[in-house]
C-alpha cells in the first residue's frame, strides 16, 4: 500500500492563542514494500507527520492518500478504522498502552477490535510473541510483572498481531539495551524483506537509518528538507551537521581520519562499517600511508 | 478535543488582570460566588453581566476563545435551565402540552439560575486563565496561613494542590497519547452504542492510572533526593506583592455589591 501526501499542512490548536504550525508543504511518497526512515531534530514534526499515516490526525490543509482513501481537511472522515488495520503504528514507549490482565489478552486486543474471533486472535498472539523473540510462557503472565524491555516487545507484538501492511515505528528502540535494540531492528527488517511490509521508521539513530532504510526523509522545522537514498542523504555530511543532526559513526570516523592524515580515504562517505573498512583497505593498498 | 478545553488552563498574555496579586484575585472570586446571589431582577443581572464582561475584556483574552473553550459546560447550564423550567410551578401557566407544563415562575427562575451559573463559570475561569497554578497555590497558602496556628496543614494542602494542578496538563497529554495508541489498535472512542463507548474507556483509564501511580512514586523520590522536608523554614522564590490595583479591584467589587443590594427587590 502506498502513502502519498500533497501539500500537507498541520496546525496545532488552530484559531487559538496556542496556534502552532507543525507541518507545512509536505509532499512525499512512501511506496509499497519500502523501508523509509524519517530523521530530524526534536520538534521538526516527525511524530506529527506519522500520525497522519493512519488518520489519527487530519491535515489542516492539503491531503494525504493512504491506499485508496484520500483524507483532506474536511470534517471527520469515515472509514478510518479500515485504514488503521492496514497501517499499524508503534508509538514511542508503547509499553504505556498495555492494560490487560495477561499478555495474551493484550496482544489479542488489536486483532479483535478489527473483527477477528478470539481463536484466530490467539493464534496470531502466539505468532507475534514469537516474532518479538519471547516464548509462549509469557502468554499467561501479567504484562505489568515484566521488565521494561519485555513490555516493549509485548506492545510491539500487539501491533504486529494486527498484520498491518504498513508498519510505522516511532523510535521503537529508545531506552532499550544494545542487544535488544539490534534484535528488534533486525526483526523489523525481516518483516520488510520476507513479508513485504512497508516500514516507516522515525529514529535518531543515523546508523539505523543508513543500515536499514532504502529511503530517508530529512525533516527540518516542519517540512521536508531532503529526500533520497541513504547514499544521497549522507553524501554531504556537512549539510546534516549544519542542521544539528548526526551522521553515521562510520562517516564521522572517516571525516576525522581524513582530517588527521590530510588526504581523502574514499571517493565518498562510508555509510556502513563495511564500506569504511573497504575504503581504508583500498587506501592502504595504494601504499601512501606511513 | 483535549486541546480545545480551556477549563483550568493558564493563558500567558499581558494584562492588568494577569498582573494582579493572586491573593486579590482569589478573594474576589471567592466573594463573587456570594455576590452572584445578590442579583434577583433584570437590572441587577444586567449589572452583573456588565461587570463580568468588563473583567473579561480587561484580561486581554479573546472572548470568543473563552466561550468556545467552555462549550461543554453549557450543557450543564442547559440541563439546569430545563430542570427549572419543568419543575418550578409558580406564577402563571404559560404552556400546557400534555404532561409538560411550563409556568412563568419556572421560566424566569430557569433564566436567572442559568445566568448565575454562566457568570460564575466565566468569572472563575478568568482566575485560572490569568493566574499560573503556582501563583494560585502561593496565594492560597498565604491566605490560609493564619490557620497554621490551629495546626491546619496549610503547606501540605498547598503542595498537594500545586502538584495536582501541575499534573493536569501532563495527564491530558498522556490521555491523548494513550488514546491515540489505542485508536491505532482499533478502538473507536466516538462511535458505537453507549456501552461500547464506556467499554472503550477501560484501555484508556488503566494505563493512565498505572502511569500516574508510577509518576507519583518517582516524584516523591525526586523530591526527597532534592532535600524536601516539608514547609518548615522554607523560603519562597516568588514573593507576592499587594499593589494599589489590588485594593482598587476589591473596592470595585464592594461597590458592586452595595449597588446590587440597593437595586435588588
Amino acid at each position: 500500500m502506498e502513502i502519498k501526501t500533497k501539500h500537507l499542512e498541520y496546525v496545532y490548536q488552530k484559531n487559538s492563542p496556542f496556534e502552532k504550525r507543525a507541518l507545512y508543504n509536505i509532499n512525499i511518497t512512501i511506496p509499497e514494500n519500502s523501508y523509509t526512515a524519517i530523521i530530524g531534530h526534536t520538534g521538526s514534526g516527525k511524530s506529527t507527520l506519522l500520525q497522519h499515516f493512519n488518520g489519527l490526525l487530519q491535515p489542516t490543509s492539503g491531503e494525504i492518500q493512504i491506499g485508496d482513501l484520500v483524507i483532506g481537511s474536511e470534517k471527520k472522515k469515515k472509514g478510518l478504522k479500515s485504514i488503521r488495520k492496514k497501517v499499524g503504528i508503534v508509538f514511542q514507549f508503547p509499553e504505556h498502552q498495555l492494560f490487560e490482565e495477561t499478555v495474551e489478552k493484550d496482544i489479542c486486543f488489536g486483532p479483535m477490535n478489527f473483527g477477528l474471533s478470539e481463536e484466530e486472535a490467539k493464534i496470531r498472539a502466539k505468532k507475534a510473541l514469537k516474532q518479538v523473540g519471547l516464548n509462549e510462557e509469557f502468554l499467561q503472565k501479567s504484562p505489568f510483572d515484566l521488565s521494561g524491555g519485555q513490555m516493549r516487545r509485548i506492545a510491539i507484538a500487539g501491533v504486529l498481531a494486527m498484520k498491518p501492511e504498513v508498519l510505522v515505528l516511532d523510535e521503537p528502540t529508545a531506552g532499550l539495551d544494545p542487544r535488544g535494540r539490534t534484535e528488534i531492528m533486525d526483526m523489523f527488517y525481516s518483516l520488510y524483506k520476507q513479508h513485504g511490509i512497508s516500514i516507516v521508521l522515525v529514529t535518531h539513530s543515523m546508523e539505523d537509518a543508513s543500515k536499514y532504510a532504502d529511503h530517508i526523509i530529512v525533516m527540518h522545522k516542519g517540512t521536508v528538507y531532503k529526500y533520497g537514498t541513504p547514499r544521497e542523504i549522507f553524501d554531504s555530511p556537512e549539510e546534516l551537521i549544519k542542521l544539528g543532526l548526526d551522521v553515521p559513526e562510520s562517516i564521522r570516523f572517516q571525516l576525522k581520519l581524513e582530517e588527521k592524515i590530510g588526504a581523502q580515504i574514499g571517493k565518498q562517505p562510508s555509510i556502513s562499517i563495511n564500506e569504511l573498512t573497504d575504503n581504508i583497505l583500498s587506501y592502504l593498498k595504494r601504499g601512501d600511508i606511513q | 478535543m483535549m486541546e480545545k478545553m480551556i477549563f483550568g488552563r493558564y493563558i500567558p498574555v499581558e494584562s492588568v488582570i494577569h498582573r494582579m496579586d493572586p491573593r486579590a484575585k482569589l478573594i474576589i472570586v471567592f466573594l463573587f460566588i456570594f455576590v452572584v446571589f445578590l442579583a434577583n431582577n433584570p437590572m441587577t443581572y444586567g449589572l452583573l453581566g456588565v461587570f463580568t464582561f468588563i473583567a473579561l475584556l480587561l484580561s486581554n483574552i479573546k472572548i470568543s476563545f473563552i466561550i468556545k473553550g467552555l462549550r461543554f459546560l453549557f450543557w450543564l447550564i442547559l440541563f439546569t435551565f430545563l430542570l427549572h423550567i419543568f419543575f418550578t410551578k409558580e406564577g402563571e401557566l404559560l404552556v400546557s402540552w400534555g404532561f409538560i407544563k411550563i409556568y412563568e415562575g419556572g421560566l424566569i427562575q430557569g433564566i436567572y439560575i442559568s445566568l448565575r451559573f454562566f457568570f460564575l463559570i466565566l468569572f472563575t475561569s478568568l482566575l485560572t486563565l490569568t493566574t499560573t497554578p503556582i501563583e494560585i497555590t502561593d496565594g492560597l497558602e498565604s491566605l490560609l496561613n493564619p490557620l497554621k496556628k490551629l495546626k491546619f496543614p496549610v503547606h501540605e494542602l498547598a503542595l498537594m494542590l500545586s502538584i495536582a494542578l501541575r499534573f493536569i496538563p501532563t495527564l491530558m497529554d498522556e490521555t491523548e497519547k494513550i488514546m491515540k495508541a489505542q485508536q491505532a489498535r482499533g478502538v473507536d472512542f466516538s462511535e458505537g452504542s453507549l456501552t461500547t463507548r464506556a467499554k472503550a474507556i477501560i484501555p484508556l483509564l488503566i494505563p493512565l492510572f498505572i502511569n500516574a501511580f508510577k509518576r507519583a512514586d518517582e516524584l516523591a523520590t525526586a523530591m526527597e533526593a532534592r532535600g524536601y522536608r516539608g514547609g518548615e523554614g522554607r523560603t519562597k522564590y516568588r514573593l507576592l506583592k499587594w499593589d494599589l490595583r489590588d485594593t482598587l479591584a476589591l473596592l470595585i467589587l464592594i461597590a458592586l455589591s452595595v449597588t446590587l443590594i440597593l437595586l435588588r427587590n
